[in-house]
């Protein structure tokens, strides 16, 4: 019985690992982004001029009350409009940046925001300037406590890659709907496919409790 | 006013507003070095204010700060006014020790204590290091070096507090109320410290409603009302004979709490006088 399963799944494991690879690069690249568009978003919400703050506070309000699918469609197809045709892939890894941006800007504001103003002020006591007091002081605490929370938006960020899967990016999500159209099995596919994800998911959930003990014993 | 050549630190016509509310109303004051002045006053009368501008964390509206070579004048058109980098060397040069300790948690104790001469002073690490631990023995923490702060009683950590800013090795001290944080029993070990900073002769003004160790440990007493220096001079008369009714009342309140809490526990002044019998030779 296992034996005909296994018999079933071997001409798709090598197609099963490429498509895996490709789920892993989108989440990487997408979770850079959403970082750097989440910072500069965070930075935007505690600026000094009000049009910056405007501006995240519309983009942030934007992301979080429309369907990501909408998000991709308009990057995907409505760019092109405007004479800007990006690949599947890339314009899947903007639209998945530029979303999870907004979520990653409200963690880092809120991470900021637990910092008591006293450690600041101790610092700049002792003659600190900001940017050395950010980097030394700040940050490093704000990086702890938002550690839980940016790894679940890293497995949200993995998880929604497979509606990439309707631009046709080639990724795991897609790849196991082209075998089903052959094979007429989804249940076992689809099983598997979800598999994988999990095994994925649950490496993001692993590392990140080592980094959270490795901080913990200062906190 | 006479002009106080020798000042250690000279203050002229402070003003500081939060919007439309008056804090400081204009301050003069000349301390010199070896001076320990210990205010006392009612909440909110602009004592840490005071302080806060001592080492511009506020930035007075009005008024002139001279120390060392900085000479201040904080007027919005004057060309004194202090820069950025001014600000940093200004406050490497005054420590400031908090009501609430303020350690960095995500770092150990030694690490608390050598960043600022590192980074901010550039000492080389040894040296850094050496200093700290002399400093952390003389305080008998040598062996929580390597502990972070969350695992120490809140004496312990508001005294490494002060011997990070001590590592600085600052001209003057500017402490704040430093042991209203702190369970009872753990104030005595924390004005101990203070104390025996003042008889190593460092410059300090402490705000305090410890009124006995006041009167024990400081040179000189300024009583703060409604944002004006309302008396100055040394503890005993200020504290023993008050001129004003004001300070009387105050007083009376602050003493009177006093009174109930030194029928529970053995601590304020008594502490800080103990502490200078016991290092008394
Ligand atoms: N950052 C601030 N913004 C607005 N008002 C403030 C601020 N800091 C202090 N104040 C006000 O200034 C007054 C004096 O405060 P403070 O100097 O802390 O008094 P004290 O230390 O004597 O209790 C208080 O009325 C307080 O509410
Ligand atoms: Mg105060």
């Amino acid at each position: 019985m296992i034996a005909t399963w296994w018999e079933g799944f071997e001409p798709y494991v090598a197609g099963f690992l490429d498509a895996s690879v490709v789920v892993l690069v989108l989440s990487i690249c997408s979770i850079l982004v959403s970082w750097i568009f989440g910072l500069l978003a965070a930075l935007g919400k505690v600026s000094r001029f009000r049009l910056l703050r405007w501006l995240s506070d519309f983009y942030i309000w934007f992301i979080r009350g429309t369907p990501t699918l909408i998000q991709i469609f308009i990057v995907y197809f409505g760019l092109p409009q405007f004479g800007l045709r990006l690949s599947p892939f890339v314009a899947g890894v903007i639209a998945l940046g530029f979303n999870g941006g907004a979520y990653v800007a409200e963690i880092i504001r809120s991470g900021l925001s637990a910092i008591p103003r006293g450690q600041t002020e101790s610092a700049e006591a002792l003659g600190m300037g900001r940017s050395l007091l950010m980097r030394r002081i700040i940050l490093p605490q704000v990086f702890r406590i938002i550690l839980p929370p940016l790894t679940n938006e890293a497995i949200s960020m993995l998880k929604n890659t497979s509606l990439l899967s309707v631009i046709t990016v080639v990724e795991l999500t897609l790849y196991s709907q082209t075998i089903i159209a052959t094979t007429f099995r989804p249940f076992e596919f689809y099983i598997a496919t979800a598999l994988i994800y999990l095994v994925m998911t649950s490496v993001i959930s692993q590392i990140a409790a080592y980094l959270e003990r490795k901080f913990a014993r200062s906190l | 006013m006479t002009a106080d050549r020798d000042a250690l630190i000279r203050i002229r016509g402070l003003h500081k507003s939060y919007g439309p509310i008056e804090v400081l109303k204009g301050i003069s004051l000349d301390v010199h070095q070896g001076e320990v002045v210990s205010i006392i006053g009612a909440s909110g009368s602009g004592k840490s204010t005071f302080l806060r501008c001592l080492n511009v964390l506020e930035m007075p509206q009005a008024g002139r700060l001279r120390f060392e070579g900085f000479d201040f004048d904080f007027d919005e058109n004057s060309r004194h006014r202090p820069t950025a980098a001014d600000l940093r060397l200004l406050r490497a040069r005054i420590g400031m020790v908090f009501q609430s300790y303020n350690l960095w948690p995500h770092m150990t104790v030694l690490e608390n204590v050598i960043e600022a001469p590192i980074r901010v002073a550039g000492q080389p690490l040894r040296e850094a290091t050496a200093n700290a631990e002399a400093l952390l023995a003389r305080i008998g923490l040598v062996d929580k070096r390597h502990s972070y702060p969350t695992r120490l009683s809140g004496g312990q950590q508001q005294r490494v507090a002060i011997v990070r800013a001590l590592a600085m090795a600052p001209k003057v001290m500017l402490f704040d109320e430093v042991t209203s944080a702190l369970d009872p029993e753990l104030v005595g070990e924390v004005l101990s410290l203070v104390a025996s900073l003042a008889e190593d002769g460092m410059t300090m003004l402490l705000v305090t409603h410890e009124i006995g160790f006041a009167r024990e440990v400081s040179t000189r007493t300024l009583f703060f009302d409604q944002g004006l220096v309302a008396e100055d001079g040394p503890p005993r008369e200020v504290l023993q004979d008050p001129r004003s009714d004001r300070l009387r009342q105050f007083l009376k309140r602050v003493l009177h709490t006093d009174v109930r809490r030194d029928a529970g526990h053995a601590v304020d002044g008594s502490a800080g006088a103990q502490a200078i019998e016991g290092s008394a030779p």
